[in-house]
């Protein structure tokens, strides 16, 4: 089983995501919420690393925090899957356990 | 009055998840009240706090993006955004919201509040200010 990844900063202000990819082991996965949905969005300083890290990890964003900041579901990397609450909550379910990146 | 200074907001921080970009309006409206000269400046994630299209009603917070519509009223109308900060990010000044004041000096005529300026640009702007408050 496998391990759930949360960040909620935003990438180009700490560096919580790229401890967290850096750090990760295979087959867990990321979830991306408050001002860490920025790390989602494509064509930024960081968006290469994060494409990279989908190989081994898969990446959810949380929709509300998303249109909270006026950010569009086109704006994403590709691949990266939008949940809802309800979706936040089966993550954590579904996964042995939860670490955070603050 | 005789004695007008120049104050320059310089804001870096996304809305919503820290309170800085919500106090830093706040204070912009005050400060509006005491007629200074008042430019902002949108810079690092600080450019985030203008993009278009904000809809805050999943996660229980006021959406204030549309606060900064007011800010010509206000007579604030100088609102910088570098350049480089909209480019690290993947947004155009499309992705903005489309702010504009009314020139008194040019028959009320509607014009744009956002100026997208280079970093070298910001710098002089910055150089040009007597107070820089930072959120």
């Amino acid at each position: 089983m496998s391990r759930l990844h949360t960040v909620n900063k935003s990438p180009f202000e700490k560096n919580s995501l790229e401890s967290c990819i850096r750090l990760a082991k295979e087959g867990g996965a990321v979830l991306l919420f408050e001002d860490g949905i920025y790390g989602a969005t494509k064509g930024t300083m960081i968006s290469d690393k994060v494409s990279a890290a989908m190989k081994g990890l898969t990446f959810y964003v949380l929709g509300p925090d998303m249109k909270a900041r006026g950010i569009r579901d086109d704006q994403l990397i590709d691949g990266v899957k939008v949940v809802d609450y309800s979706g936040f909550v089966d993550l954590v379910a579904d996964h042995d356990n939860v670490q955070p990146w603050l | 009055m005789s004695d007008i200074k120049k104050f320059l907001y310089l804001n870096r921080k996304a809305p919503y998840g820290t309170i800085y970009a919500l106090e830093s309006l706040e204070v912009v409206l005050i400060g509006a009240a005491f007629e200074q000269d008042v430019s902002l400046a949108f810079v690092d994630d600080g450019v985030y706090e203008l993009v278009k299209g904000q809809d805050t009603s999943e996660i229980g917070m006021k959406n204030f993006s549309p606060t900064y519509n007011a800010l010509g009223d206000y007579d604030v109308n100088k609102l910088y955004v570098e350049k480089e900060s909209l480019e690290a990010r993947g947004l155009t000044e499309d992705d903005l919201m489309p702010l504009t004041y009314e020139d008194e000096d040019d028959d009320w005529a509607e014009k744009p509040s956002i100026r997208v300026v280079s970093s070298a640009e910001l710098a002089d702007i910055m150089d040009e200010q007597d107070v820089v408050l930072a959120f």
